[in-house]
């Protein structure tokens, strides 16, 4: 089963002069944690939204080309079906929480009712998502008095509990502590597990290194790279469209450029530490 | 210079955001504040302008207690750079929007050109001074937020998050910025979670945890102690953890240490 492909697709916003998806042919394998990078203004969001029918059904703008979610082509899915099927979480925490509610709870529960859950399961899984992410001690505030962190788990918790099999997760962590930041990636990878297709777009490549199964790079609304999450992290072309790659990748560049290359180019720090000392090693020998 | 002595704060609802806090900055220095979310860091650099005023103890600017002043008159020497650009951005463009402080000031019309669009040069948005701030990225706003800070000509400057959402582009467009800073003598206190950003452009880092200060030091001091690194819940970046598993010295922080350590 196919999450999306999409083929030549080109969208440019209305208004605008420049497309911000310019011939994107991509294929994304469902069951998969797909990671999605780039600069600023590469096409990331724009992406998303695609993925998930905000792109044409609300962002109005010119659209061509081909582009199939779960099998079905983009414009023949009800905008209220894909909404249950394809979870999203915006960039911006500030601008996703509604604002229309008084409590955290409230927040959470906002997206459940739009799907028309039972009241019952409703409340349970809101119970079960506020102890997964941790906001027992939020969980009656108002949204609008949290820190950009904690609205950022709020906006994070209300589309888990949608419980959607797709997920697309536009930068959940830009806010949050590294502690923080890990623990969603956790969580994120516990979807996977359970089958949920997730796309993810998220600056952190050294967190990337560990979970996402692929990567696509964007650049200037072009698929710049994209493949199997290792080739395209030890890809040097990465920094030419303003990857920063993780840091132990970076190191063994580094090292290779000071004279003292290491045997392969690590992109864990498990790998990075074997890599290491396998050539402190040899060297003492 | 800004100094904290034994500065406490307790929110109205009672919960205790700072709990004692002693914290001297020279003038021109440039110091990283890390630390959990929750762990009191906006709150300490909120009482730095007088955003907030101490529960007890007492904020020193340049040798003169906040207690009594607004923050209308401790901004001119303190500039605060929010987390959230949009908490600070209301103007209909870029250029008024950075022209508003000197306005305030009643600087004359021919400085406040110049100087806004010096300060617009050094944050990179001199193509948007006629955008309306709501049409740009966000990353944009970002700049458009410390533009509008900077312009004042402050002699200290809070950054709250400056790295969150930005992309390689930004961080270099940052990172010259802070240099920029250094020439002037400006000081620059710095919150963040991004500790590649800590190691790359910091040397005094300090690290709080549960409304006290943990740690300050060098980068060595936080990311080589295991007991401040517990107790400020912070990850050691790889590079550090890579010297400590392969013993390659205690010292051993950054990406450059690393391949220094190395034969």
């Amino acid at each position: 089963m196919v999450l999306a492909s999409l083929r030549d697709v080109r969208f440019t916003y209305a208004y605008a002069d420049r497309s911000a998806l310019d011939g994107v042919t991509l294929e994304l394998a469902s069951g998969g944690l797909h990671g999605v990078v780039g600069l600023n203004a590469s096409g990331k969001s724009t992406l998303c939204a695609l993925l998930r029918g905000i792109i044409p059904h609300f962002h109005t703008g010119q659209l061509t080309g081909e582009v199939e979610v779960l099998g079905r082509p983009l414009l023949e899915w009800e905008p209220a079906d894909l909404s249950r099927a394809v979870g999203c979480v915006f960039d911006n925490p500030f601008t996703q929480i509604s604002g229309i509610r008084d409590t955290v709870f409230e927040e959470i529960a906002l997206g459940l009712e739009n799907l028309g859950t039972p009241r019952d399961e409703m409340i349970e899984r809101i119970e079960r998502v506020v102890e997964q992410i941790g906001l027992q001690a939020i969980v009656a505030k108002n949204p609008n008095d949290l820190s950009g962190g904690q609205r950022q788990k709020v906006a994070f918790a209300s589309i888990i509990a949608m419980d959607a099999d797709v997920m697309i997760i536009d930068e959940p962590t830009s806010q949050l502590d590294p502690e923080a930041s890990e623990a969603v990636f956790q969580i994120i990878a516990d979807l996977k597990a359970r089958g949920k297709s997730i796309v993810l777009v998220e600056h952190k490549t050294d967190l990337l290194a560990t979970y996402a199964d692929t990567i696509t790079v964007l650049s200037e609304g072009r698929v710049a790279l994209t493949g199997p999450t290792r080739d395209v992290l030890s890809d040097p072309r990465i920094l030419e469209f303003g990857v920063r790659p993780p840091d132990v990748t970076e190191l063994a560049w580094r090292l290779a450029d000071a004279g003292k290359p290491l045997g392969s180019t690590p992109i864990t720090s498990a790998e990075a530490q074997a890599a290491v000392r396998q050539r402190l090693e040899k060297r003492a020998s | 210079m800004i100094e904290l002595r034994d500065v406490r704060f307790t929110y109205p609802d009672g919960s205790t955001a700072v709990a004692g806090v002693d914290l001297s900055i020279a003038s021109g220095e440039r110091v990283a504040i890390v630390g959990q979310n929750g762990a009191g860091k906006t709150t300490t650099v909120k009482l730095m302008n007088a955003l907030l005023t101490p529960t007890a103890g007492e904020v020193l600017i340049d040798g003169v207690s906040t207690a009594g002043r607004t923050t209308a008159q401790v901004a001119r020497s303190v500039g605060y750079v929010f987390q959230n650009p949009d908490d600070q951005l209301f103007s209909a463009d870029v250029r008024s929007e950075i022209a508003f402080l000197p306005r305030y000031l009643k600087w004359p019309d021919d400085m406040i050109t110049e100087r806004v669009e010096q300060a617009a040069a050094l944050a990179g948005i001199t193509d948007h001074l006629d955008t309306n701030p709501k049409d740009l990225p966000s990353a944009v706003r970002k700049f458009v937020a410390i533009a509008a800070v900077l312009v004042s000509g402050c002699s200290h400057v809070i950054l709250d998050e400056p790295t969150a959402g930005l992309d390689t582009r930004g961080l270099d467009l940052l990172t010259g910025i802070l240099d920029s800073l250094e020439r002037d003598g400006v000081t620059v206190v710095t919150i963040t979670h991004d500790m590649r950003f800590v190691t790359d452009a910091f040397t005094r880092v300090v690290a709080m945890a549960q409304g006290r200060i943990v740690a300050d030091g060098e980068l060595a001091d936080v990311f080589g102690d295991d007991d401040v690194l517990a107790q400020a819940r912070l990850k050691r970046p790889d590079p550090a953890q890579l010297a400590r598993d392969l013993r390659l010295g205690d010292r051993v922080v950054t990406i450059d240490d690393v391949v220094a350590a190395i034969p």
